[in-house]
């Protein structure tokens, strides 16, 4: 290679570099390693890692241990569908842009909008980007923002709100749900939107329509966000006056997978869809009268309107909403219900065992669909050490972002979850909290280990 | 759809920026020329500004949204909107039909009828777009 370009030696192309910037000694890198020896060497790197085959995993808080079905594998690992970058052109990607369009009909149906883009990066920016659709279609600069939202979903709103010249309210929770009274003195003439997530992060099924009548009366728009997974057996966010219904799209078809890659879903109604985020696939014919695939209303993209568009993401997660659509397929209506169904079972189940644990309360009594809080009285770092010993990631620890709830734990259910497990896993909070409990005082979850090893 | 053929009225008076205004006392119509509407191609979205507002010569009052761009709508005189065409929201296509006529986007009382000693007759226009 030097030959051809005519340079004496490697040395010699980076003369240009002044002496003093210079290394001056070959690069510290180990030896090269045979096949062999770099899969071993990767195989004890990855055990360093708990994964939800060998814990059992009841940890959720946005991301949930679900069974992902082999035929998603099957279809997603396809190199028409797994290799190619931004397949938009009609002309050669009519598969691509049908399966976005049929994951758009899908999710459409769930949330109960008429409206659904191809889909976003996560449940969190999804969430940022309905703040700025609310503010072009309300001119309005206020958000007023349930604490029951995801935290991650609050602290990204509020980064884009720095740019977007707008400001977050919060409104408390009270027993679980968002606090009503509260809401409604919060929205005035200046909101632009209101942000309720149902079911919250303490796993409660909110009263969305009633708490919409608030932003209803003001002109504001209600941004509901939601779990895929419960849209089986809860009145979708569509059918409760919510203008816009989002949410992380994780939970179909997708695995833990150390938390990410995954995918947002948003859906609005038909008078926001000029100010919709995100790629939009159309059905069309082509002028042999067939039926086709395309982009639509690229008119509100960046190519087209640069600093007028409507949001920066020129792409989506085709790949992540294609095993959302696999999964829903494969589920089919009667079983995605099902699925819904045998998950609000499951749950119920597991919060009424673990209320009957020494030491373990329900935090709340608000309904739930698929995950519940519950208050240890023992240090809840230390609990989950103990469960994690017995193979068991008993949950999440609230005191992280809800000081308030210092003692809270959030557990999780999934259908993967059995009843022998849920016993299992009151079994263990039971003894841990015994072991524990002597001298309550609260440990400041920053110390519990869970969250920094579970993944797959 | 009938595409219209290429025209400029001689009694209308037109921006640079290929917008149009039809000038009856202190009231003006505005739309966007054959020219503009050629360019942009099929117009399929245009939201209309408030009844009320005030607008300014040179400064955009609206956007016309066609299948692959979107164009500012220029005001060729200052004054207040006293009437939007409300048939553009199920017909957008009149903008490409009849420019002129149903093609019509805002109707505004004139706060300065002098400035339209500014605007370019049919001819001179027409001499624009020659060099364009």
């Amino acid at each position: 290679m030097l030959a051809a370009i005519g340079a004496e030696s490697v040395a010699e192309l980076f003369e240009q570099v002044p002496v003093p910037l210079r290394l001056g000694r070959p690069l510290a890198l180990p030896g090269g390693m045979g096949e062999a020896e770099v899969l071993e060497r990767m195989a004890a790197l990855a055990a360093r890692n708990a994964d939800a085959d060998e814990q059992v995993c009841f940890l959720g808080a946005g991301m949930y241990d679900h069974h992902v079905p082999a035929i998603v594998d099957a279809i997603v690992q396809r190199s028409e569908f797994l290799t190619p970058y931004t397949p938009y052109q009609p002309e050669i990607s009519q598969g691509g842009l049908q399966v976005m369009f049929e994951f758009q009909t899908a999710i459409s149906e769930l949330t109960g909008l008429p409206v659904s883009n191809a889909g976003l990066y996560e449940g969190p920016s999804s969430v940022a980007s309905a703040g700025y659709l609310a503010m072009a279609a309300t001119g309005r600069r206020r958000f007023v923002v349930s604490r029951g939202l995801h935290p991650h979903s609050r602290e990204t709103l509020a980064t884009y709100a720095v740019g977007y010249g707008a400001e977050l309210v919060e409104v408390g929770l009270r027993d679980g749900e968002t606090d009503g009274g509260a809401l409604a003195a919060a929205v005035d003439g200046e909101t632009a939107a209101v942000f309720l997530q149902s079911p919250n992060f303490l796993g409660a099924v909110e009263r969305v329509e009633a708490l919409g009548a608030a932003a209803k009366e003001h002109g504001a728009l209600l941004v509901v966000a939601t779990d895929p997974m419960t849209l089986g057996v809860l009145k979708p966010p569509g059918e409760q006056g919510a203008d816009i219904a989002l949410g992380e799209g994780q939970p179909l078809g997708n695995r833990l997978d150390f938390g990410g890659p995954s995918f947002g879903f948003f859906c609005a109604t038909e008078k926001q869809i000029r100010r919709m985020p995100g790629r939009i696939a159309g059905e069309t014919e082509d002028v042999d009268g067939r039926r086709g695939f395309v982009l639509a209303l690229q008119t509100r993209e960046q190519h087209i309107r640069r600093e007028k568009a409507t949001h920066n993401i020129c792409t989506a997660q085709a790949l992540n909403a294609l095993a959302a659509m696999v999964h829903l397929a494969w589920l089919g209506r009667a079983g995605y219900r099902e699925l819904g169904e045998l998950l609000v079972r499951r749950t119920a189940y597991a919060r009424e065992r673990l209320a009957a644990v020494e030491g373990v309360e329900p935090l709340h009594e608000a309904p739930v669909a698929r995950e519940f809080a519950v208050r240890l009285a023992a240090p809840v770092g230390r609990v989950l050490e103990r469960c994690a010993e017995r193979g068991i990631a008993a949950g999440y620890p609230l005191g992280r972002e809800y000081p308030e709830h210092e003692d809270g734990l959030l557990v999780a259910i999934t259908e993967r979850r059995t009843r022998a497990q849920v016993d299992a896993l009151a079994e263990a909070l039971g003894a841990a909290v015994a072991a524990e409990g002597g001298d309550f005082a609260p440990d400041g979850a920053t110390k519990s280990p869970v969250g920094e090893g579970v993944g797959r | 759809m009938t595409l219209a053929d290429a025209s400029y009225p001689d009694d209308l008076r037109y921006h640079d920026q290929h917008d149009w205004a039809r000038i009856e006392g202190d009231a003006a119509t505005f739309g966007i020329t054959w020219y503009a509407q050629d360019s942009l191609g099929e117009v399929v979205f245009y939201d209309p500004p408030e009844v009320g507002a005030a607008i300014d010569k040179d400064a955009s009052y609206a956007e016309v949204e066609s299948v692959k761009a979107v164009s500012d709508v220029i005001a060729p005189l200052s004054g207040e909107i006293v009437a939007v065409n409300e048939a553009l929201g199920d017909a957008p296509e009149l903008v490409n039909e009849d420019p002129y006529g149903e093609g019509w986007l805002i109707r505004v009382r004139l706060s300065d009828p002098g400035e339209a000693d500014q605007l370019l007759g049919a001819a001179e226009y027409r001499k624009l777009l020659e060099r364009e």
